[in-house]
């Protein structure tokens, strides 16, 4: 019963690697197609592909959605409008009105990406393709696409507030008093921490609970708990932004 | 012998980590919605503006429970204890 998704341990040379996996009615959790770069670089290859997959398609849209503008929106820019509104203003009641435009691509970047993998996940059938190991789906169900993801956002608001406040940014540490120092230290940890796991776990359960259902009961019966999944992910999307938004707003306020 | 104790005692506790870890918020998502409710019947013309919030504050509840979720799986399939 020796199973780990996060570290792998047991490395043979130059071939794809086989972990050892649980299955929970035909779900398997933790199991990742390994592809091999040299001794010590391994990609999970569905993560990979499949990102890749929601990257090129954010990209076709944004670049559709925004070429050619017209004064009155054809489908595309609307959807790209009323996006551009909802993160404008999600960067905006966190950031405040002086400094939010900096960091609206960021918010963003990781609005857009979130959104896309936990959708492509539940809309795209990818479990009509086989791969060897493993199976394609959302991206964001494996950790460590959600790990980059919040150690992106901590370091993006270190830099936001060595940027604006200078030195001084670390003033922050000794407020409101010198003895919580350890604590604002911590709490530096615990964020991307909290950001990962909330994430990872949320898809994860989505995609699980979907998969039981569906080996109970293939029909119907799984579809509104899939809607249910499908609103679930965009809310993470719109959190995931939020709090990266706060979390630059606390900095540089 | 030590690895089935350990491997029984692994499935007790993630069963136990989802249970207490959707007590809580369930509670407190309780609360939110019962309160969320009240303020629409009183002020019916809010009723967008409360939505959004008790989505976004229902989803932070929402992740305590999660944090619960991922520990249970982490002992179930990640299980550092079991084996070398």
């Amino acid at each position: 019963m020796n199973k780990k998704f996060l570290i792998l341990e047991d490395l043979k040379n130059g071939e794809l690697i086989t972990m050892n996996t649980f299955l929970l009615s035909k779900i398997e959790v933790g199991s990742h197609l390994y592809v091999n770069f040299g001794e010590n670089l391994h990609l999970h290859g569905e993560t990979v592909f499949v990102s890749s997959f929601v990257i090129a398609l954010l990209t076709l849209f944004l670049v559709l959605g925004t070429s050619n503008l017209q004064k009155v929106p054809g489908t595309l820019q609307n959807v790209a409008e009323v996006i551009y509104e909802l993160v404008k203003s999600v960067a905006l009641t966190q950031m405040g009105p002086s400094y939010y435009s900096q960091f609206l691509p960021f918010v963003a970047t990781i609005f857009l990406f979130v959104l896309g993998s936990n959708w492509s996940g539940a809309l795209i059938p990818w479990k009509l393709i086989e791969i060897p190991e493993g199976e394609l789906a959302a991206p964001t169900n494996d950790i460590n696409t959600t790990a980059c993801l919040a150690i992106l956002t901590s370091l993006t608001y270190f830099s936001a507030g060595l940027k604006i406040k200078g030195l001084g940014y670390f003033a922050r540490y000794v407020k409101p008093s010198v003895f919580l120092l350890p604590i604002n230290v911590i709490e530096d940890f615990i964020k991307p921490l909290s950001l990962n796991f909330r994430l990872f776990g949320n898809i994860l359960a989505d995609e699980l609970v979907v998969a039981v259902l569906v080996s109970l009961v293939p029909i119907i019966v799984p579809v509104p708990v899939m809607v249910l999944g499908l609103f679930a992910s965009s809310v993470q999307a719109l959190i995931f932004a939020t709090l990266a938004a706060a979390y630059i707003g606390e900095v540089i306020e | 012998m030590v690895s089935e104790i350990i491997s029984a005692a692994s499935v007790i506790a993630a069963a136990v980590a989802v249970g207490f870890a959707g007590l809580g918020p369930g509670i407190g998502q309780g609360n939110a919605a019962g309160q969320a409710v009240e303020g629409i019947a009183r002020q019916p013309e809010a009723e967008g503006k409360i939505r959004g919030t008790l989505l976004l504050s229902l989803a932070f509840m929402e992740s305590l429970t999660i944090y619960g979720l991922v520990v249970a799986l982490s002992l179930l399939f990640a299980n550092p204890f079991v084996g070398a």
